[in-house]
């Protein structure tokens, strides 16, 4: 068996995700020009002094977007560790320990599932308004399902595996089998998927500020600017163009990273 | 925890006031293991009501003595695992009793690949029992690491290693350091060497051999394989379909087998 090696997707990936996140924390702090600013210079193209043109008020889209895609970064992250959290959790007792749980947990989940994933995340947000954390709130708990069962084959795969048994001979409390002894080993599906979540989250994100149903002024996502350029499409195409660019970019990134993972368990299996 | 609570009931049932208690347990004191009449199986659990039964074990009545090794033969599918598993203390019995007069014992398996942790080194796999038992610091814990792993004869080199990249013989024997580094007075080795090359089963069993003189171990030797059982074996169980037809030492069993089984199962191991 062959130690894990790195392979030309993980560095592609990792060196194309790498610079956006760099791109985009540097946002958090510094851009060109004020995102919100207005100037005279309204609908200009791509130019040395806007990189990605200005909008019809003639703000700088590189600015914007600088800013707009860490809000989408931060919507996007938060809603993979709300959901690869929960799902964890639910996963590693309804495998662990079966029975009446697993039952009782799984079949809420088939409920989970049986919604589609937008129409459920809209239930969500018409309860509790539009707005960036409720926005984390409905994706998150839509992502739930999906990591609870794969984990939940994860753990119970290892449940009668022999070096589980010995943990449960040495006395070892179930919180430490699950933790220590059998979390490690769920690793090489949880983080490919991680990944795939990671994206789609970009996506559901950009779609539903897209209908209007996400982030609230001030904070601007992708998605907003996306339905924004959308108004603007035939005046200032760059900046629909560049909105785009950047989510394809960072989803490209993050899948390339995914990818490389995959291909990294099988070398090694 | 569980160490000490089972340590509190073989004290508790071990030692007596009156003077004929005491001397049931001079001749306990000579027994590591008494199963009483156990029978049992396995329950599917059912949503509604108790499930499905299944029988395995009927009436199975032995007891293992201090030092000794005791086979236990038997075809596949016979319920030797079941026995194993209702020795320690995964199954419960039915009907009958098991009474240990030692430590908490533990098992070596069959199969080396799957009874280490593949995402930890080895020195962490034989670190863990210790660990969870919370009674050692640091240094005394990688001590009794490095003095286990001397005593099963492997390299301190291999402490650094994933199971991975280790043999199926080395494998097995860190299995045994794991099993052994607590110190426990009874083992049940589970097939321990079926999965091995003939000469790594031959060390192997030295190995098993060694160690019961050394750490004063007694042994419950699973196997299928009547030439090991030969080998390795002070007495032997014969077990058919859940039920013990016939035990006594391996030469007794072996020389003059009274069942017309254990005469099939001698003569296939021809």
């Amino acid at each position: 068996m062959m130690k894990k090696k790195w392979n030309g997707y993980l560095i592609a990936g990792c060196i194309i995700t790498g610079i956006i996140i760099l791109w985009i924390l540097i946002g958090r702090f510094y851009t060109p020009y004020p995102p919100t600013k207005m100037s005279s210079a309204k609908l200009q193209g791509p130019s040395p002094a806007h990189l990605f043109g200005t909008d019809k008020f003639g703000r700088d889209i590189f600015s914007r977007v600088m800013q707009g895609s860490g809000t989408t970064l931060l919507i996007a992250a938060l809603t993979i560790l709300i959901g690869s959290g929960a799902g964890i959790i639910i996963g590693a007792i309804t495998g662990y320990f079966g029975g009446m749980v697993d039952e009782v947990l799984m079949r809420f989940n088939d409920a989970l599932t049986a919604f589609p994933s937008i129409l459920l995340a809209l239930v969500i947000i018409s309860i509790l308004g539009p707005g960036k954390y409720n926005v984390i709130i409905a994706l998150g708990i839509v992502f739930i399902p999906s990591y609870a069962r794969m984990m939940r084959t994860a753990f119970a795969a290892q449940r009668d595996v022999n070096y589980i048994i010995s943990a449960r001979l040495m006395g070892a409390s179930s919180l430490r089998i699950l933790l220590i002894h059998m979390l490690p080993n769920t690793l090489h599906v949880l983080l490919p998927a991680l990944t795939i979540g990671f994206n789609n989250a970009v996506l559901a994100e950009a779609s539903m500020s897209f209908l209007g149903i996400g982030v609230t002024p001030p904070d601007v996502s992708m998605g907003y600017m996306l339905s924004e350029a959308q108004g603007m499409f035939r005046s200032a195409p760059w900046y629909a163009l560049s909105v785009g660019g950047v989510i394809a970019l960072l989803v490209f990134g993050v899948s390339l990273i995914g990818e490389g993972m995959q291909r990294m368990n099988e070398e090694v299996d | 925890m569980a160490d000490s609570i089972l340590d509190t009931i073989t004290t508790m049932t071990g030692l007596g006031a009156d003077p004929a208690a005491e001397a049931v347990t001079e001749a306990q004191r000579q027994l590591v293991l008494e199963v009483n009449l156990v029978s049992g199986g396995y329950r599917t659990p059912g949503l509604f009501g108790k499930g499905k039964y299944q029988q395995v074990l009927y009436d199975v009545d032995f007891n293992i003595r201090h030092g000794e090794i005791m086979g236990l033969v038997g075809e596949s599918g016979t319920g030797k695992s079941t026995l194993a598993r209702m020795i320690l203390g995964m199954l419960e019995p039915e009907e009958g009793s098991i009474v240990h007069y030692t430590k908490r014992p533990q098992i070596i398996f069959q199969d080396p690949y799957s009874s280490l942790n593949p995402a930890y080194t080895v020195e962490w796999s034989l670190e863990e029992p210790l660990r969870v038992f919370g009674k050692y610091d640091e240094a005394e814990r990688k001590r009794r690491v490095r003095d286990m792993l001397a005593k099963v004869e492997l390299p301190q080199e291999v402490l650094s290693a994933k199971p991975s990249e280790l043999s199926g013989g080395q494998r097995q024997r860190v299995s045994i350091a794991a099993a052994l580094i607590r110190r426990p007075r009874f083992i049940i080795a589970d097939e321990p060497v079926s999965a091995l090359d003939v000469t790594i089963q031959a060390q192997i069993l030295q190995l098993l051999r060694d160690l019961r003189e050394e750490l004063d171990l007694s042994y419950l030797f699973i196997s299928h394989d009547l030439n090991v059982v030969y080998q390795l074996c002070d007495r032997v169980l014969v077990m058919k379909k859940g039920r013990i037809v016939e035990q006594g030492t391996v030469d007794e069993v072996y020389d003059h087998p009274k069942e017309e089984y254990t005469k099939q199962l001698l003569a296939a191991a021809q």
